[in-house]
C-alpha cells in the first residue's frame, strides 16, 4: 500500500486540455474520491495514475516510484471499471486467477489467494459459474475480487456503481466502505454522484474543467466550499446565490441585496471587485409570513423527512430545505430569511469564498 | 378478436406468407444449381440431349473427364490393350479412348485454395488490426484515412486492369500466387477495414484495459481479448472476403495463364469432342463450389449472429 501524489499533471487531446496542471496526494490508506460532472477530467486523471493514458506533462508517483510513463501492466495497481470488464470467455474462477497467472504466481498460491478474495466479498459459492450468468451485484464483486487478488499498492475504481440498479448501489457502498475498513488500501474512486462520494470517502477532491478545486474531508467540502462551483455541486438541492452589487470590505457584517439589509458573518478578507454573491445553504433558509424576503410557492417537493420548497422572489428562485410540517400551498405568498449567520460570500471575480468568522 | 399475442409479432397468416415466400425464392434460386449439378452426373449425349432429361441414368462421366485428358483411339489399337484396370479406365474404352494423364484442373483447383484461403486471411488480419488501430487509437486524420480505404471500393477493380497488368509484369508478379493473393487482398481489404472497425467498436475498451492492467502489453491483448470477442465480425468478414477472391475471373483471367491460374478462368475452357464437354463443366464448377458452401455452413452461426450483432446495446 502507498501514497500516491500527482504534480502538476497535465493532458491534453489535441486542442482540448482535459486535465489542468493538477496537485494532488493521496496518502496511504486513504479512501479519495474524484469528483465532479462528466467532462471535468477526473476519468482522465485516475486513468493516468492507471497507466491508460500517458500524461502530457507533469509526474505521478506512487510510493517513491515515479510512474508517469510506466505501462499499465508495470506500476502494480489494480482497475475497477464501471462496465466490470470481466473476460466473458471465462469463469469467475478463472476470471479471478488471470491476473496472478500472469504475474507468474504458483497455481497453490492463486487458489488459495483466490478463495480468500472469494470469501471476503462472498462470492465462494458462485466461483465455477459463467459471467453471462451473474448478476450486476455479483458482477461487481467478482470485479473487485480480480483487484483484490493482487494485493497490489492501490485500487483505482472508476463509477463502478454506474450502471447497478439504485437498491444494489446502497448496498455495494456499504460493502465497499467494509471492504476499504478490513484491507486498508489506497483506493482512488471516480463518482459523478456526490452522495456516494459524501458516504465512502475519506476525503473528496472536486473537479471542473480539468481543474481540481478542492481536496477535503466531506464534511468540510459540503461546509466551508472554497469556490463557488463546489458549493453549488455539492448539496442537493446546491446552495442559493443572490448577486450582491457592493464590495465586500474587512470586518464587513452587513450587505444591501436590492435594497434589503442582510447580516453576515464578520468577513475577514476583502472582495477584489463590486459584484459578488451571497450564499447560502437551502436548510439554512426558513419560511415565515412576517419578515425576510418576499416571494410566492412556485413548487414543493416532498422527500420524506423533509420538504424542499421552491420560493420564487425578485431575486430569483430560492430553494428552502425545510421540516415535514411546513405546510404551503402552490402560489401562496412567504417570505424567506436566513435561519442563522452559515452564510459564505464568493468573490465575484474569482468565484472563491471571502475568508470570515464562518468560513476561515 | 384474438388478443393472447402482442401487437408488435406479425400474425400466423403473415408468418405463413413469409415462409411462402421464401421457400418460393429458395426453389428459383436452386434450379440453376441443382441442373448444374445433374449434369455434372449426366454422360455426355444425354447432356444435350432435346427435350432434357430430367430422368436419367447417373454417370461419373463429367467428373472422369474432369480429371483426365483422353485420345481417341482405333477400335484395332483398343483391343491390342490388356483389359481395364479398373472403372474409370473402363468407361473411357467405353467411348474408344485412352486416358493419356491426369488434366490441370487439380492445379488449378488447389491454386484457387491458395489464394482464395492465402488473401481472406491476409485480408482479415490486417483487416483486423487497420481496425482496431481505427477504433481505438486517435489517428490523425481519421475520418479522410477511412473515407480514402472505402473510396478504393467506389470503382470497379476491372477499371484498373490495365495498369495492374503492366505494374505486375515489371515487378514479375504476373502468374504467380503471391501475387494474386496481394490483389485480391488489396481489393478486399477495404471492406475488411470497415465491417472489423464496426465490430471492434461494439467491444468496450475497458476488457483489453483490464487485461493491460493484469499484465498483458497491448499486442497481447489484441490477439487475446479482442480477437476471441470479435469471432462473429471475422467469420463474417472472412466469408466475405472468400466468396469474392474464390468467384473472381476477370483479373484471373487477365492476370494468370499457366502457374497461378485459378478455377474460374480454367473451368470454361474444358473442351471435350465436338464442342463443350458439359458433364465435365458441371463437374468442375459443382466441385468448385463446395468449399465456399463448407467455409460458409462451418461459419453460419457466427454470420447469422455476425450480420446483427450490435444492433442492438445491452
Amino acid at each position: 500500500m502507498s501514497q500516491i501524489k500527482i504534480v502538476n499533471l497535465q493532458k491534453s487531446f489535441g486542442d482540448f486540455t482535459a486535465v489542468k496542471n493538477s496537485n494532488l496526494t493521496i496518502n496511504d490508506k486513504e479512501f479519495f474520491v474524484l469528483l465532479g460532472p462528466s467532462g471535468c477530467g477526473k476519468t482522465t486523471t485516475l486513468r493516468m495514475i492507471a497507466g491508460l493514458e500517458l500524461p502530457t506533462s507533469g509526474e505521478i508517483y506512487l510510493g517513491d516510484e515515479e510512474v508517469g510513463m510506466l505501462r499499465a501492466s508495470e506500476r502494480d495497481i489494480a482497475f475497477v471499471f464501471q462496465l466490470f470488464a470481466l473476460y466473458p470467455h471465462m469463469n469467475v474462477r478463472n476470471n479471478l486467477s488471470f491476473p496472478l497467472k500472469m504475474q507468474g504466481y504458483k497455481k497453490g498460491d492463486i487458489k488459495s489467494r483466490v478463495e480468500e478474495a472469494a470469501k471476503l466479498l462472498r462470492i465462494d459459492h458462485i466461483l465455477n459459474s459463467n459471467i453471462s450468468s451473474l448478476s450486476g451485484g455479483d458482477r461487481q464483486r467478482v470485479a473487485l475480487g480480480r483487484a483484490l487478488v493482487r494485493r497490489p499498492k492501490a485500487f483505482l475504481m472508476d463509477e463502478p456503481l454506474g450502471t447497478l440498479d439504485a437498491e444494489f448501489r446502497e448496498l455495494m457502498c456499504l460493502e465497499l466502505k467494509k471492504l476499504h475498513l478490513d484491507i486498508g488500501a489506497t483506493t482512488v474512486y471516480v463518482t459523478h454522484d456526490q452522495l456516494e462520494a459524501m458516504s465512502l470517502a475519506d476525503r473528496i477532491a472536486v473537479m471542473d474543467g480539468g481543474e481540481i478545486l478542492q481536496a477535503d474531508e466531506p464534511n468540510i467540502i459540503y461546509n466551508k466550499p472554497k469556490t463557488k462551483f463546489v458549493a453549488s455541486f455539492i448539496g442537493s438541492p446546491g446552495m442559493n446565490f443572490f448577486e450582491v452589487n457592493e464590495g465586500i470590505s474587512k470586518d464587513q457584517s452587513f450587505v444591501n441585496i436590492e435594497g434589503a439589509k442582510f447580516e453576515i458573518p464578520k468577513q475577514l478578507e476583502e472582495s477584489k471587485g463590486s459584484k459578488n454573491f451571497f450564499g447560502i445553504r437551502p436548510e439554512n433558509l426558513t419560511l415565515n409570513n412576517s419578515e425576510g424576503l418576499k416571494g410566492s410557492v412556485f413548487g414543493v417537493e416532498y422527500l420524506g423527512s423533509r420538504k424542499i420548497i421552491t420560493v420564487k422572489t425578485s431575486l430569483g428562485e430560492i430553494k428552502v430545505k425545510t421540516d415535514i410540517s411546513v405546510n404551503v400551498k402552490l402560489s401562496e405568498n412567504v417570505q424567506v430569511k436566513p435561519l442563522n449567520n452559515n452564510i459564505i460570500i464568493f468573490d465575484g471575480q474569482t468565484d472563491k469564498s471571502l475568508n470570515s468568522e464562518f468560513i476561515k | 378478436m384474438d388478443t393472447s399475442r402482442s401487437y408488435l409479432e406479425p400474425s400466423s397468416f403473415s408468418k405463413k406468407m413469409a415462409a411462402a415466400i421464401i421457400i418460393v425464392y429458395a426453389v428459383i434460386t436452386l434450379i440453376p444449381i441443382s441442373w448444374m449439378v445433374m449434369t455434372s452426373f449426366k454422360n455426355v449425349d444425354s447432356a444435350i440431349s432435346y427435350p432434357p432429361e430430367v430422368l436419367f441414368e447417373p454417370s461419373l462421366e463429367g467428373y472422369v473427364n474432369l480429371f483426365t485428358n483422353r485420345s481417341r483411339q482405333s477400335k484395332e489399337y483398343l483391343d491390342s490393350l490388356p483389359p481395364p484396370k479398373n472403372w474409370y479406365e473402363e468407361l473411357v474404352r467405353s467411348r474408344e479412348m485412352v486416358i493419356t494423364g491426369p488434366s490441370k484442373f487439380l492445379g488449378r483447383y488447389s491454386n484457387s485454395m491458395i489464394i482464395g484461403f492465402g488473401s481472406t486471411f491476409a485480408s482479415v488480419f490486417l483487416g483486423a488490426l487497420a481496425a482496431y488501430a481505427f477504433s481505438r487509437f486517435r489517428v490523425p486524420l481519421k475520418d479522410d484515412l477511412l473515407f480514402f480505404i472505402l473510396s478504393t471500393r467506389m470503382f470497379p477493380p476491372i477499371a484498373v486492369a490495365v495498369p495492374i497488368f503492366i505494374m505486375y509484369r515489371k515487378l514479375g508478379l504476373g502468374d504467380t500466387h503471391l501475387g494474386m493473393i496481394i490483389l485480391y487482398t488489396v481489393v478486399n481489404l477495404s471492406l475488411a477495414v470497415w465491417l472489423l472497425k464496426g465490430f471492434m467498436d461494439e467491444i468496450p475498451k475497458e476488457y483489453e484495459e483490464a487485461a493491460m492492467i493484469d499484465g498483458y502489453s497491448r499486442l497481447q491483448a489484441f490477439f487475446k481479448v479482442v480477437l476471441p470477442q470479435a469471432m462473429t465480425g471475422i467469420a463474417a468478414t472472412a466469408i466475405f472476403c472468400m466468396i469474392f477472391s474464390w468467384n473472381e475471373y476477370a483479373f484471373a483471367v487477365l492476370l494468370t495463364q499457366f502457374n497461378a491460374q485459378t478455377a474460374p478462368p480454367f473451368i470454361p475452357t474444358i473442351i471435350g469432342e465436338g464442342g463443350l464437354d458439359w458433364p465435365a463443366i458441371g463437374a468442375g464448377t459443382t466441385l468448385f463450389l463446395l468449399p465456399v458452401m463448407i467455409f460458409t455452413i462451418i461459419l453460419r452461426k457466427h454470420l447469422l449472429r455476425g450480420i446483427t450483432f450490435g444492433a442492438v446495446r445491452k
